[in-house]
């Protein structure tokens, strides 16, 4: 009679009303094919992997906190005078912007706390957001499959500062006021289309009364828009490509090596959540940030001393801090960084700062998983991590890349370095000038001797076991220190890891072996040299047996004296 | 789809190597042997464990009242003081921070103690298998040749060429969000209106300032008379117009040929805006004669007409000529023969003619 | 009258003696030292004032100010400086200045009221200058609004919006404002002590000072309504505190929520 439809009529019937809500819904969503694929997915443990959970519960609370302060206020740049509580303002005038802000503050219940805790939370995302970075950096997790995921992750860096810079600047206080000023200054300075720039984000001269409520549009629309769209595919190529995992006993290339998702996982991920709001709760309950009452309303006049943008815009503002706009002394021949050509005027001193140092670290940090792969010619996917120490010259080049960071973020704070550590101004910035080129070669240099340093102690611990600070006296007279060996397990977790030989240059496929190819080779024998290869099971029997002059191992149960 | 073994090891776990030593490596001894923990092997462990999530889910409670009667039972007026605020503050981030943190840690501390912690391996599947990747191959032939844009190129270029113009107008609707920049930076209000010159006044209050009040090691922070009465656009015209004022010993100034009469008597007026990118410069020390801006610490030296000598600016301040009227009151003789603040591309043009 | 010198000769009689006198001499002190505040109210210094001043000054000040502190190659001529300056300087510890240096600095007083009075009617004898403040000024009554909008645009590029101190070149500072009295905060504003300018009442006029003064102690004697302050110095102690406390709490967190149980 009936072809057999394409439907077929479930036989399941659902006992409780949860089991018939769920059966509804199941049916029309397919929500059981869902729950098959990822109610029993493994995510391994580590805690190094939970910043970036922090990034996103931050980004979660900043959602929260966020809509909450859109209700409250106004940005509108018209002006008005304070009639609120906070005397000290009193009849004082202002933006409408700078107002409802100082109303938020004093007048709403819980505005004060609401915007302390979107403010921290916005500090600690973009923290987050770099420790997960640099997490990811040196554990080398953005290697095949995931260099599209780490490039989105980058991408999610410049959105976090750019929602952070557009919202501390939304109260129109004197402090970000200069910041928008300082901004509009190095904008004036881009050749041939500075000026209109500047004119067309303003709205005409600074600071004019359009470019409150057009930051606000960018702060609650456009970026968080972006951030979620980026966040979305960040976390669907987590999913795809599975979370890596350390190196350790059971954990190779083809599995994954931890905890369900349902119950154990997701309820430490989600209880995590609740901890980072906890956290975050405590900071704006007892700790002020951002009092914009003491920085008064914007006017182009006053200023004030330890002006500083929030941290992680810092490192540009480091930047232009420590370029020289002329170097020599009155009266002798000045070097200006101020050129005029053509009867037109360009400004390096500016440019140079603003675009340079910034333009680097990102071209590096998007490019390095292709860096990396063109050195050392590893086209594998790999899923299971580097420990940094086996890494070395990577977790070197990361260490330099951060001290370069480092040096222009400390940089934006030399007048408080100054009056804190009572020491001249003019100094701490002649010191971070040369730190700024230098820096970075002596953080490169240390790091990789002390990962190397960390790998030949591994090795020290693989072959002759765990120092126990036990010290045995010989029959003979002889002092020794005892020293336990490991157990299967954790010798595994020392000793899996590749450690690669530089590859020479390989002709290509005419044959040939072209430049491109030698400087290749030139690259990877830098990257690799001075290896320290992971012990092998003969090493460890040779130790065994000939038992180095000096030591003893204890067994599980007895003591064995070896000579 | 993913195998949920538990534990046993999964092979010989060696990863396959390029350029490795081939000395061999060493076996995966598979993922180590759960160890229980007390909850697991003592069930009054277990009860305790319960017992102290259960705690901290009406730690979590006791937070949410806190809050709610915090944020009912202060009330923010206007007598209202910082202390009241900081107190139902400080109660509400302890009542958030009690009711997230109790839940948080509950169900952490649930799942450390009583649920399962056995560590499980699953399998990585691959993330584009052969077969897929040939099939896919065909689809998309298939799609292109169906489609037959390969076939007819007329078609190809002009829609590239189409699609490559159409987001023009979108970005050409923004060309009003500005206006046009002229050479509005080039002058501000320091200009003479119909013949008068303008006084300098005080910031904020507007009243004028005397030769005689300006003593020698004082800083007078100043706006050109008329500002305070601007109906729109007074920020816009602070923002190039501000300046500062000192007085020096005369023979302690250094004029440059052409400036001799832009002072009075040892008073100079400066450009507040920095050089830089536009910071009021504002610190004045007395005794050194040098101006610093706090943002980005350019020093400019008074006695040689604000040059730079330290920090990321690079051009002097430009000065305000000022002479006093019939009353005594200092005024500008003339606009400043330069624009004023941060360098920007057509900024030498516009000098020249401002002084042709 | 008998009942009292009969108990002349008690044995406790010599105790009450003492304290009788005790209490006498306290008193006229106590009255003759009020008198003498009474008198550094009014500013108006006795000759006796002034010819102690003098004597400790020539002991004290006079290797770097010169003899009749016209000054020497170390330090600055005095005259003319008024007693405002020399309250300030000398009642904030910061003179006898301890070495030579980009800047003096606050330490433990050296003089006591009195002898700071004494020198402060010494120098003013020298040449008219600024005065100590009359006790209107001081009184913080004025209006906070309005000095806050003059402490922003004269002061705060300075010692930062909410008078935490902040830095000048080579080494010189300037101080925070909190718990500085009200009469060296007017004494500094109007003396203009080293690089600080010096701004006189044609500048910023009394009552401007006192509204001034008025802002400075509302805002030190009302706490944050935030919480901690944090040093008041902005974004840099706020970034620090995230990085340091915050993360440390985080992945304290972290570590807990990771490890096994036991």
């Amino acid at each position: 009679m009936s072809a057999a439809s394409t439907a077929e009529q479930s036989t399941y019937q659902a006992e409780t009303k949860f089991g018939r809500f769920t059966d509804f819904v199941d049916q029309r969503v397919g929500g059981s094919g869902m729950l098959k694929e990822f109610g029993r997915k493994v995510f391994p443990d580590h805690w190094s992997f939970m910043f970036g959970e922090v990034a996103l519960y931050s980004f979660v609370i900043l959602l929260m906190s966020g809509t909450f302060l859109t209700f409250f206020f106004d940005p509108s740049m018209a002006e008005t005078h304070y009639q609120g509580s906070y005397s000290p303002l009193y009849n004082v005038e202002m933006s409408v912007a700078y107002n409802s802000s100082l109303n938020i503050s004093f007048e709403v219940r819980g505005g004060l706390f609401m915007r302390q805790v979107h403010h921290w939370a916005a500090l600690l995302f973009v923290a987050s957001v770099s420790v997960h970075m640099l997490r990811v950096f040196f554990t080398g997790a953005f290697r095949k499959p995931r260099e599209l995921n780490w490039v989105v992750g980058g991408v999610l860096l410049i959105l976090a500062m750019a929602a952070g810079f557009t919202g501390y600047s939304l109260p129109d206080d004197l402090l970000s006021g200069n910041g928008l000023r300082i901004i509009d200054g190095v904008i004036k300075s881009i050749p041939v289309i500075g000026t209109w720039i500047s004119f067309f984000l303003f709205g005409g001269e600074f600071p004019g009364t359009a470019i409150i409520g057009r930051l606000y549009v960018l702060h609650i629309l456009l970026v968080p828009a972006l951030i979620l769209l980026m966040v979305v595919i960040h976390l669907f190529m987590v999913v795809v490509h599975k979370h890596t995992q350390y190196p350790g006993p059971g954990r190779n290339d083809r599995n994954v090596v931890g905890y369900p998702l349902g119950p154990v996982y997701a309820a430490k991920a989600g209880g995590f959540f609740f901890i980072v709001f906890g956290v975050i709760a405590l900071m704006a309950g007892f700790f002020t940030i951002n009092p914009i009452w003491n920085y008064g309303p914007y006017d182009p006049s006053p200023v004030s001393a330890g002006t500083q943008p929030d941290w992680y815009i810092g490192w540009v503002d480091g930047a232009l801090r420590l370029m020289p706009g002329v170097i020599g002394a009155i009266g002798g021949y000045r070097q200006h960084f101020e050129f005029i050509i053509f009867d037109h005027t360009l400004t390096l001193n500016v440019l140079l700062p603003a675009l340079v140092p910034a333009g680097l670290v990102f071209t590096v940090l998007f490019t390095y998983p292709w860096i990396e792969r063109w050195i050392t010619k590893d086209n594998r996917e790999h899923h299971v991590l580097d420990r940094p120490r086996n890494a070395p010259t990577r977790t070197a080049i990361g260490v330099a890349g951060f001290v370069f960071y480092c040096v222009m973020w400390a940089a934006a704070s030399s007048d408080l370095i100054a009056t804190h550590f009572k020491v001249s101004l003019n100094d701490v910035t002649y010191w971070l000038r040369a730190l700024f080129f230098i820096g970075p070669i002596i953080g490169f240099i240390v790091a990789k001797r002390v990962a190397l340093a960390l790998q030949r102690k591994d090795r020290e611990i693989a072959l002759h076991g765990r120092e126990t600070g036990r010290i045995v006296r010989l029959p003979h007279g002889e002092f020794i220190e005892v020293h336990e060996p490991l157990n299967e397990y954790k010798r595994y977790r020392l000793v899996a890891f590749e450690s690669p030989k530089a590859l020479p240059a390989e002709p290509n496929a005419q044959g040939v072996v072209d430049r491109k190819e030698r400087r290749r080779a030139k690259f990877s024998k830098w990257f690799f040299e001075d290896r320290v290869a992971p012990v092998t099971p003969a090493e460890l029997e040779s130790a065994h047996a000939h038992g180095h002059h000096g030591e003893v191992e204890s067994g599980e149960e007895t003591k064995s004296l070896s000579h | 789809m993913g195998n949920h073994s538990d534990g046993s090891s999964t092979g010989s776990g060696t990863v396959a190597t390029a350029g490795q030593h081939d000395e061999g490596t060493f076996q995966d001894p598979g993922i180590p042997p759960h160890r229980p923990r007390l909850a697991d092997k003592d069930p009054k462990a277990a009860k305790r464990a319960e017992r102290q999530v259960a705690i901290l889910f009406i730690v979590s409670v006791i937070g949410t009242l806190v809050f709610l009667v915090a944020y009912f039972a202060i009330d923010l007026t206007n007598k209202s003081t910082t202390r009241d605020i900081s107190l139902q503050n400080m109660l509400l981030g302890i009542g958030t921070a009690f009711a997230m943190l109790g839940i948080g840690t509950g169900i952490v501390h649930w799942a450390k103690t009583l649920m399962p912690d056995h560590e499980v391996s699953e399998e990585r599947h691959e993330l584009r298998s052969e077969e897929d990747r040939q099939a896919a191959v065909a689809i998309a032939d298939t799609i292109i040749e169906e489609s037959g844009i390969k076939r007819r190129p007329l078609i190809r270029n002009t829609l590239l060429g189409a699609v490559a113009l159409a987001p023009l107008p979108a970005l050409a609707v923004f060309g009003d969000l500005g206006p046009r920049p002229d050479d509005k930076l080039a002058h501000t209000m320091w200009a003479p209106k119909d013949g008068k010159l303008k006084r300098l006044t005080r910031d904020p209050d507007g009243t004028p300032i005397k030769a005689s009040d300006v003593t020698i090691g004082s800083a007078f922070h100043v706006i050109p008379e008329g500002l305070n009465e601007l109906e729109h656009g007074k920020l816009n015209e602070k923002a190039k117009a501000v300046v500062l004022l000192m007085r020096l010993n005369p023979d302690e100034l250094h004029p440059s040929p052409g400036r001799e009469n832009w002072a009075y008597n040892g008073i100079v007026a400066y450009s507040k805006i920095c050089t830089h990118v536009g910071c009021p410069v504002a610190l004045y020390e007395q005794q050194t004669h040098h101006l610093l801006c706090p943002c980005h610490q350019s020093t400019f030296d008074l006695t040689h007409e604000c040059e730079v000598i330290f920090g990321p600016a690079s051009r002097p301040l430009p000065q305000l000529p000022i002479t006093v009227d019939e009353e005594g009151y200092l005024v500008a003789t003339s606009d400043f023969h330069e624009p004023v603040g941060p360098s920007y591309w057509e900024r030498d043009e516009h000098e020249r003619r401002l002084n042709s | 009258m008998k009942a009292l010198s009969l108990k002349r000769r008690h044995p406790l009689a010599a105790i009450a003696l003492l304290l009788l006198g005790l209490l006498f001499t306290g008193g006229l002190y106590a009255a003759a030292s009020t008198a003498n505040q009474a008198k550094a109210e009014t500013q108006s210094y006795s000759s006796s004032d002034a010819a102690e001043g003098k004597k400790l000054f020539v002991a004290n000040c006079s290797t770097c100010h010169g003899m009749g502190a016209a000054g020497t190659k170390d330090g600055p001529s005095l005259v003319g400086v008024g007693a405002a300056a020399v309250d300030f300087q000398v009642g904030t510890g910061r003179m006898p200045m301890q070495m030579n240096g980009p800047q003096a600095q606050i330490k433990p007083k050296q003089f006591n009221e009195e002898q700071t009075r004494q020198l402060a009617a010494y120098v003013a004898s020298l040449a008219p200058g600024p005065t100590v403040p009359e006790a209107h000024i001081l009184d913080e009554q004025g209006d906070a609004a309005k000095g806050g909008e003059l402490f922003r645009v004269n002061c705060a590029m300075c010692h930062n919006a909410a008078a935490a101190g902040g830095a000048l070149t080579r080494g010189k500072f300037a101080p925070t404002l909190h718990g500085v009295e009200s009469k060296h905060i007017y004494e500094a504003m109007v003396t203009g002590p080293q690089n600080m300018p010096v701004f006189s009442d044609a500048n910023i006029s009394p009552e401007g000072k006192r509204d001034i003064i008025t802002f400075l102690k509302t805002i030190e004697k009302n706490p944050s309504p935030g919480g901690a302050d944090l040093g008041a110095l902005g974004p840099v102690s706020e970034g620090l505190f995230v990085w340091t406390a915050g993360l440390a709490v985080i992945i304290g967190f972290t570590i807990w929520l990771t490890s096994r149980s036991s």
